[in-house]
């Protein structure tokens, strides 16, 4: 449709509460019909790529969960595991199961975010607080386990920096009888409210088609029906071993984004009781003295072990020449780290893909011939975290 | 470590050309096809179960389309474009497009899924390749990111511009020859160090320890 005499164009953001941050959009207008939007990213730019090239592989363990600061410990162990995959190593099954059951916990969290705060996006406040309740519940876990709130840390290359504290699976238990209740809740307020519905029932629908060529993943392109998701796809940390759903959308509007997402939350429930059943005992980190420092009790009758941890912490770990691609499923999509190796203490090359970033590029494609209300729900429905997205 | 993985000591690069295709690389070949048969892939590498195709430069978006729409599998999303600097070597930049072959109709039983990195090389001075928005919209936003970030340009982009940095912004901050600027955070009694200069450089061994 072309610009007429009528057309007005207006900025939303980047300092609008609604663009979760700072995200610009240039909308054409032609009453409250959006004719056209214009994307504008880069105010949150903060050059971590190039960081990461100028330290060394265990000192970028820091920076994944500051790119992305919702799903904090997926980000983490998509890092670290890509660096494994890069020196050809395996950690040992019980640091897989921790990892499977802190990355779910991790979706869980996040995808409490992303409720709350679209629902305070839609005027409904009351869930924003109850979500944050549950939110701040999985967050003390994850106090409770590596001494911090939101930067863990707590994934090493090679396996944990730790083992698991003591009361730790019978808290995560407690946590998962109670989840189901409250997702009913929130179904109760949310799914059943005519409002709700209304707002979200056929709004910024995105084609199966348009959603695969605009290189969408996670719930957005699940809410279109394509059945991907990297957990299934590319199995990693022994997901292949762990029965769960992928669940899919019809129409590809905001209202099955929400859907799966909600359902997501339920199987990753599923995905925590299997692994809390199966957590076998043993080791949390490879017993590889060129990558994992040495246990403390060694250093005081072990030269070798000295050695070993002046190494690693004066130099570092030198992985082989090459390149690798690890992803793996976060709460937006796959999330991928692309390392170039060579030869040296410090990556040549990290790259992060970053799902936010295909996602939001189809944001016009969204909301094109919507109401400028819809923009709003598009923005909400596609989860976007700026970090994410800028890097 | 090379007392653990013999075959993968640092003198010995993985990306060497095998005289014949492994049995693993066969399905890609086959996948590749008839661009394969034209010689337009130039080199397979296969390293820790991921292939990478190199394709000379004027035949990168030829192999993208047939593998978009001839190969078997086909390769329907555009799930990453990058650009490596290789500095100093020439030729210089690589780009990088990572596809991955999923099912795009809407409630398709979960295929295994294939991954394939395509990679062509360009030289130091005026970069250019040609741009693959024609058949990804969304190697879009990709190619304005690596346009941002490396100064390569991408011939036939409809949209050129910057996308991360401000537009009067000078410089290609993800070339290795751009510096990177940093404050020595200061203590009381502590001598200031920039954070990456902590633990230093060491360069790649020529012969295992």
């Amino acid at each position: 449709m072309a610009v007429t005499r009528e057309t007005l164009t207006i900025n939303m953001g980047p300092q609008h509460p609604a663009t979760h941050g700072v995200l610009r959009v240039v909308l054409d207008l032609e009453g409250e019909v959006i004719l056209g939007a214009r994307p504008v990213i880069g105010y949150l730019h903060t050059g971590f790529e190039k960081e990461m090239e100028t330290r060394t592989y265990h000192q970028n363990i820091v920076f994944p969960p500051r790119v992305e600061y919702l799903a904090t410990m997926i980000e983490e162990a998509a890092y670290v595991q890509a660096v494994e995959k890069l020196l050809g190593i395996t950690p040992p099954p019980r640091c897989q199961v921790i990892r499977v059951i802190l990355m779910e916990l991790s979706r869980i969290a996040s995808h409490l975010v992303w409720l709350g705060t679209s629902a305070i996006d839609l005027n409904i406040s009351s869930a924003f607080m109850y979500a944050f309740v549950d939110r701040e519940r999985i967050l003390d876990l994850f106090e409770q386990i590596s001494g911090q709130r939101m930067m863990h840390g707590y994934m090493r290359v090679g396996g944990l920096q730790w083992d698991l504290p003591e009361g730790f699976e019978a808290a995560v238990r407690q946590l998962m009888e109670d989840l189901p209740r409250r997702l009913d809740e929130y179904e109760r307020l949310l799914t059943d409210n005519l409002i709700w519905r209304e707002r979200t029932e056929g709004v910024a629908v995105l084609p199966a088609a348009e959603a695969v060529a605009y290189g969408c993943t996670g719930p957005v392109l699940r809410g279109s029906g394509v059945n991907y998701d990297v957990r299934k796809a590319f199995p990693y940390s022994g997901y292949e071993q762990f029965a769960f759903d992928v669940p899919l959308g019809r129409h590809g509007d905001a209202f099955d984004r929400y859907t799966v997402r909600m359902e997501e939350m339920r199987q990753s429930r599923r995905i925590i009781l299997q692994a809390l059943d199966r957590l076998p005992d043993g080791p949390v980190a490879v017993d590889d003295r060129k990558v994992v420092l040495p246990p403390r009790r060694e250093l005081v009758r072990s030269m070798e072990a000295v050695i070993h941890q002046f190494k690693l912490v004066s130099e570092g770990f030198h992985p082989p020449v090459g390149e690798v691609y690890h992803a793996v499923e976060s709460p937006r999509g796959e999330k991928g780290y692309y390392l170039v190796s060579d030869g040296s203490n410090r990556p040549m090359r990290v790259r992060i893909r970053a799902p936010s970033f295909c996602n939001l590029q189809a944001l016009p494609v969204m909301v094109f011939r919507g109401t400028f209300a819809d923009v709003v729900v598009a923005i909400a429905s596609i989860d976007i975290v700026l970090g994410d997205v800028d890097r | 470590m090379s007392d653990r993985r013999p075959e993968e000591r640092l003198d010995e690069r993985p990306d060497a050309q095998p005289d014949e295709l492994p049995p693993a690389l066969a399905r890609i070949a086959d996948a590749v096809g008839g661009a394969w048969l034209s010689g337009a892939v130039q080199e397979v590498v296969e390293f820790r179960g991921e292939t990478t195709l190199l394709v000379a430069r004027e035949r990168v978006l030829d192999v993208l389309r047939y593998l978009r729409d001839g190969a078997r599998p086909r390769f329907p999303m555009l799930t990453d474009l990058t650009a490596v600097d290789c500095c100093p070597r020439e030729p210089r930049f690589e780009v990088v497009y990572l596809l991955t072959a999923v099912d795009p109709r809407p409630g398709a039983p979960s295929a295994p899924a294939v991954r394939l990195r395509v990679k062509t090389r360009l030289p130091g001075s005026d970069p250019r390749v040609p741009s693959a928005v024609g058949l990804w919209p969304a190697a879009n936003w990709l190619e304005r990111e690596v346009y941002d970030l490396f100064g390569i340009v991408f011939e036939g982009h409809p949209d050129l511009r910057r996308i991360l940095l401000p537009d009067d912004w000078e410089g290609h901050p993800l070339r290795r020859d751009a510096p990177l600027v940093e404050e020595p955070v200061e203590f009381v009694g502590h001598v200031p160090k920039v954070p990456s200069e902590i633990i230093p450089r060491v360069p790649p061994r020529t012969r295992p320890t």
